[in-house]
């Protein structure tokens, strides 16, 4: 019965390489890296990120092992698991080889076999990975990519180690193939279960190479083989390779303890006293591991709406200036207690801040699950409390906080749109209701909107249902002032509104906007209330009859999905169906459900300056809709889209193309 | 104790500030109630003729080294030697950096009661404006000496002008020692491109042009009609425009054929400046906003909205 | 460096104003007060004259609805000693009397400069600016929008009509009555004047009876009824701006 030869042909002396040498460099690699990771707690923040191992571990296993997110993108996604799973394979060989060696004998047979089979076929999906990877980064060159020779060194690196395996490999075979004896239990007919091996082992043959020569290649390749990993041990810590380490430490601990819609509250300190981010010091260490955990992909800056548009925010170079910031002071903060040098304003210029719209399509893009958007935040409650703010956004936020709208507009003035309503919606502060409709700032104060708002009215009316309004009770629900950074006036505006809401009587939330589901969903208290957007309660109602339409619309239209509401609350399907029953055809978009591209609003961008851009956010989207053969309707789900997308249409000279209309606008029409 | 009124002439730099005529008409308007004589009083040096257009009684001018430049000090140590020997019915100055610097510390000094923004006489009341013009406030003129400061609005400057040169009276000037305040320097606006005082086709920009970057919408219209930028004070604050284009109090006053204004509410800080012009036309979304009360046509369409078509439409019918 | 600055609330234009049954006073229903927006410019020029020069800073301000609120903002804003005048405000206040008030108080405080926003929207008897200063036999500049400090004296540029400015210099101690701050007023993190409620302490100062001579009377107060209202155009935007093209032609400037 055939069975694994140990060290075939290889001189005892060089045992010594792979039970030594092998070893220390192993122990170096760890040592080295120990050394780099310790920085995270010695100069970042305490934060608790090891609750629920089961569940992390299985997040461990799904993106860092089966690699999910990596395969979201098909040519890159393919490529890199060619190699990382040929690696976890070959790293399980040869665990599995040294049990068989030292410990319990077991590769033997058809064991042994299949053994032999899975490491060849990894060794050639490797080897395609890297042949893939070589021509994407030297012939595609993405502009994403960090084209650094570092790299190409790594991946020559790696390439070599497979590459020697290979090689040593088909030595051995051949070597076998010209004497049997070798390796009993061999014969031809078991080529196939080495069959890349046995491919490049007949190029030996061909050269009718000595036993002797044969051994001595061998030899020298599997030397070389050896070598190139301890070199591969060696370097690790400090080249790009390090993300093996670094990946799966960075999903293991990724974010568990809340909904991904909800933003962490201000850290405090021993004395109580909030803590603002501006320097290294102020990160948590796992804000400091995302930075390490970075393998410079880009996907996150493709994704990214503000990088789109030329602001001077990229996330992949934010989180990168993490990592330069702890390589360059990390040690010296670790050793002594000085203050950490400025961060905000000094690598990361306040601009770059400002210019997230907090869509988070960059977490949603990242294959290692950094949070990019958390820390954006953070660092943008330290500008917010220093003042730097510039003054658009400080006449929003000081209209915020006198009159509870960014519009600057008195609250009496909130439920004015109803004046024309009949009959009078119930105030819900007054009467016991079955929903209560938070309608939100855009809808209630914004002139644009007014018939959407009123539309939105009459389509529940019609519904029969039991729904009232707070009038002028209600206030900016905080979303998107929570994202600016002004936790304080989110805290304000939240107070209040939790207030009228607990003297209210209703069994629902129901809301138009999805920055206000959000928040009102995942950040303000639970109290046992339901919270829907008003996508979700149409379709209810539709599911349930209690919406009857009376016209087949037959328009073909596409669906932009609010980031709010899909990326972040993961509600796709509802507006959709909603869609489908007014008789429309839904054509996607190539960028949607959480892939969509948002309009440029959120992160409170649309109460700030906007600065010098390339091409706005909403323009690139119009013409991505406008690409869609026969597409009429540009149907979006959120009044800033509304906002957004009709300005969009107009400056894109789009307006004989494409029609934006608000979802309660094609159910009023089939309404009739 | 008379009944005369005194009109305290506003000049800079050898020039007579348009508010001298407001008020002197104002002073005019209430000397036919209290059936006193309108005096000018003209402070200053080698200004004499100064006052020559204005449609005084007489003009009593004090003259002094230390008045070539206003200062506060100055002209409140030389008034109140004056309106204590004169002790007239009412006192009228401008409601501007010039009147107001003064009015206050007269009142206090000489025990005299002060009303300010007033803005037109009804027989013997005074009615002024104040909240941003939203509200009027109307009482008698108190006694035995009003101190008041004047904002223009309630008369035509051509009624207190005159093509007969008053008399001009010098009076003695006490000493005026001990200036707490002197003029070191004075710094004129940066020469801009346009004098948009001399432009006869301005379109204006306020608050509601909400962003620096929709200033261009404003500028594509200026330039198919063939007209200028100018702002109120929100857009200069902001640097959205440079100061040579504000139009207000502590701009520009303007004169223009057409006054186009966009998003402006039509404070009474701006409006003073632009009650000269031909035809005002507003656009605003507020129906309320004051600019209504002063502009020919006015519109509550959204100026987003109107801006560019009309730009499309002047360009069509320009033979665009 | 101890400079005073005296605000005030005043009525927020935002909301619609009305006056009351007397018919001489404003309706005090839905009045929202809110600082006085120069006064608020003094406070940010203030606290810029503390970082530039170091000293101190008092903000007083008359007793009314919010008025705690807006003094810890100060304190926010990096004001250290803040002063709320109490007393029986039920007469009616006006400038006259509120600068009599202060006089005495202000004295005592020994201020090198008084700032005060150079008026208020309210104001029917003058600013406080100009009557405190003479209360306090003090030179006053008003219109005032930059300010620097030398020896005795403060340098002050003052604007005058069409964008000229004056500068002068003032001998100190004087009360400048503030046009504009040489930056816009600094926005405070609500977390900050949070933070300076549980800090900060205002100090209440009794006021005696007021005393309201020099002031005016008013006898009736009313909106104004415009002689001639713009004439409306209506319409879609299309519709409107079609109006306006004619009205273009007929002035000639098309």
């Amino acid at each position: 019965m055939i069975e694994r030869i140990n060290f075939w042909q290889i001189p005892d002396i060089w045992h010594y390489f792979a039970y030594v040498v092998l070893p220390v460099c192993a122990l170096v690699m760890l040592v080295r890296f120990y050394n780099r990771i310790r920085l995270w707690w010695q100069v970042g923040r305490a934060e608790m990120r090891w609750d629920q191992p089961l569940s992390r571990l299985w997040r461990l296993i799904k993106f860092a092992i089966v690699q999910v997110k990596v395969l979201g993108q098909t040519y890159p996604g393919l490529m890199h698991v060619a190699i990382a799973w040929g690696f976890f394979v070959f790293f399980l060989g040869t665990a599995l080889a040294t049990i068989d060696a030292d410990f319990f004998k077991f590769l033997r047979g058809s064991i042994y076999l299949v053994f032999k089979l899975v490491l060849d076929s990894f060794t050639v999906v490797a080897l395609i990975g890297m042949g893939m990877a070589a021509y994407r980064r030297f012939v595609q060159e993405p502009s994403r990519l960090t084209l650094d020779k570092s790299f190409a060194l790594s991946l020559a690196l790696v390439f070599g180690i497979v590459l020697t395996g290979l090689l040593t490999e088909s030595l051995r075979l051949a070597a076998i193939a010209q004497d049997p004896a070798l390796q009993p239990g061999w014969s031809v007919a078991l080529a196939g279960w080495t069959p890349t091996g046995w491919v490049v082992a007949q190029l030996w043959l061909a050269l009718k190479l000595t036993q002797e020569a044969l051994y001595n290649v061998h030899l020298g390749l599997w030397v070389t083989h050896a070598t190139l990993v301890a070199v591969f041990f060696l370097t690790l810590p400090v080249s790009t390779l390090v993300h093996i380490l670094t990946t799966p430490l960075n999903i293991f601990f990724s974010k568990l303890d809340r909904p991904v819609g909800r933003l962490a509250p201000l850290a405090q300190n021993a004395q109580k006293e909030a803590i603002y981010v501006s320097t290294l010091r102020d990160l948590t260490w796992k804000q400091l591991l995302d930075g390490d955990a970075c393998t410079e992909c880009g996907r996150c800056q493709d994704a990214c709406p503000a990088h789109a548009a030329g602001t001077p925010l990229s996330p992949k170079r934010l989180i990168l200036s993490l990592r330069e910031a702890l390589h360059r002071d990390g040690a010296a903060l670790a050793k002594g207690n000085q203050p950490a040098p400025l961060l905000v304003g000094e690598a990361i210029e306040d601009a770059v801040l400002w210019s997230c719209t907090t869509c988070g399509a960059c977490v949603r893009e990242c294959p290692v699950l950094i949070e990019h958007v958390d820390a954006i935040v953070d660092m943008r409650r330290y500008l917010v409390v220093e003042g730097r703010v510039d003054e658009m956004l400080q006449g929003a936020l000081a209209n915020l906080g006198r009159y509870g709208n960014s519009f600057g507009q008195s609250e009496r003035m909130r439920a004015r749109w109803t004046q024309s309503i009949q009959p009078k919606i119930k105030d819900a502060r007054r009467e016991a209701v079955e929903y209560l409709w938070f309608v939100g700032d855009y809808a209630s104060y914004s002139a644009t909107l007014m018939s959407v708002t009123q539309k939105t009215a009459e389509v529940f009316q019609k519904a029969g249902l039991d729904f009232g309004i707070l009038y002028d009770g209600e206030r900016n629900a905080g979303n998107d002032v929570r994202r600016v950074g002004e936790e304080g006036l989110f805290e304000m505006l939240a107070e209040k509104n939790m207030a009228v809401l607990a003297k209210a009587n209703f069994q629902t939330l129901v809301t138009t906007d999805p920055h206000s589901y959000n928040t009102l969903k995942n950040e303000y208290p639970a109290n046992g209330h339901t919270v829907l957007h008003y996508s979700e309660l149409l379709d209810q109602l539709i599911a349930a009859g209690k919406l009857k339409f009376t016209k087949k619309l037959g328009y073909t239209v596409t669906y932009h999905d609010p980031c709010y509401l899909g990326r972040y609350n993961g509600v796709y399907d509802a507006p959709r169906r909603v869609i489908e029953a007014t008789g429309c055809k839904l054509v996607e978009m190539p960028r949607c459900r959480d892939r969509a591209f948002c309009c440029g609003a959120g992160g409170g961008r649309i109460w700030m300056d906007e600065g010098n851009v390339r091409e706005r956010p909403s323009e690139g989207r119009i013409r991505e809709a406008v690409a869609l053969d026969g597409v009429q309707v540009f149907v979006v789900a959120c009044p800033k889209d509304v906002t957004m997308y009709r300005d969009a249409v107009k400056t894109t000279g789009n307006e004989e193309r494409l029609v934006v209309k608000d979802l309660i606008e094609l159910v009023h029409e089939a309404l009739g | 104790m008379n009944q005369d009124i005194f009109v305290v002439v506003e000049h800079l730099r050898g020039a007579l500030a348009e508010i001298s005529y407001v008020m002197m008409a104002a002073g005019r308007d209430l000397a036919r109630t209290t059936g006193g004589k309108v005096y000018a009083v003209l402070l200053g040096q080698n200004v004499q003729n100064l006052a020559d257009t204005l449609a005084a009684d007489a003009v009593l001018y004090l003259e002094s080294p230390s008045l070539a430049d206003f200062t506060s000090d100055g002209y409140c140590k030389a008034l109140s030697g004056l309106i204590g020997q004169h002790q007239p019915r009412a006192v009228l100055m401008g409601h501007t950096s010039v009147g107001t610097d003064v009015a206050g510390a007269l009142s206090v000094r000489l025990g005299l009661p002060l009303v300010t923004s007033v803005r037109h006489f009804e027989g013997d009341k005074f009615v002024s404006q104040i909240c941003g013009g939203k509200i009027m406030a109307e009482g008698e003129l108190p006694a035995p000496t009003a101190l008041i400061t004047l904002v223009p609005g309630g008369y035509k400057p051509e009624s207190g002008q005159s093509a007969q040169a008053p008399l001009v009276t010098p009076v003695a000037v006490g000493a005026l020692e001990d200036l707490r305040v002197s003029v070191r320097q004075y710094i004129e606006p940066e020469a801009g491109d346009v004098d948009i005082s001399k432009e006869p086709l301005l379109i204006a920009v306020g608050r509601g042009i909400q962003n620096q970057d929709n200033v261009v919408l404003a500028d594509d219209l200026a330039k198919a009609l063939g007209g200028v930028v100018c702002a109120s004070r929100p857009v200069v604050d902001q640097n959205w425009l440079p100061t040579t284009r504000l139009v207000g109090k502590s701009g520009k006053a303007v004169k223009p054929k057409l006054y186009l204004a966009l998003g402006i509410s039509g404070a009474p800080e701006h409006a003073e400046a632009i009650t000269g012009s031909n035809c005002i036309i507003a656009v605003n979304t507020d129906a309320a906003a004051p600019i209504f009360n002063i502009a020919k046509y006015g519109t509550t369409t959204d100026l987003f909205d109107l801006v560019p078509v009309l730009t499309e439409k002047v360009l069509q019918a320009k033979g665009g | 460096m101890n400079i005073v600055v005296p605000v005030k609330l005043v009525p927020d234009l935002v909301e619609e104003l009305t006056i009351d049954a007397s018919g001489a006073a404003l309706d005090t229903m839905w009045l929202r007060l809110i600082i006085n927006e120069l006064d608020d410019h003094a406070i940010e020029q203030a606290i810029l004259l503390k970082e530039r020069y170091g000293g101190q800073v008092t903000v007083l301000a008359p007793d009314s609805e919010g008025v705690d609120d807006m003094l810890f903002t100060a304190s926010a804003r990096g004001a250290d000693q803040l002063v709320k005048l109490v007393g029986n405000f039920e007469g009616g206040v006006n400038n006259h009397a509120l600068g009599r008030a202060l006089a005495a108080y202000v004295k005592d405080l020994k201020p090198d400069l008084i700032l005060t926003g150079v008026q208020a929207h309210n104001d029917l008897d003058g600013s406080i600016g100009a009557l405190l200063a003479e209360y306090l036999q003090m030179p006053y500049v008003g219109y005032v929008s930059g300010v620097n400090l030398e020896t005795d004296k403060a340098v002050v540029r003052k604007e005058y009509p069409g964008g000229l400015i004056a500068e002068l210099e003032v001998a100190l101690p004087a009360v400048l009555g503030i046009q504009a701050a040489e930056q816009p007023p600094r926005y405070v993190a609500i977390s900050k004047v949070r933070q300076a409620m549980k800090t900060a302490t205002i100090e209440e100062h009794e006021v005696a009876e007021l005393d309201l001579l020099g002031g005016a009377v008013v006898s009736r107060m009313f909106q104004p009824e415009a002689a001639e209202k713009a004439t409306m155009l209506s319409g879609d935007p299309d519709a409107v701006a079609e109006q306006l093209i004619g009205i273009f032609k007929e002035l000639g400037v098309l």
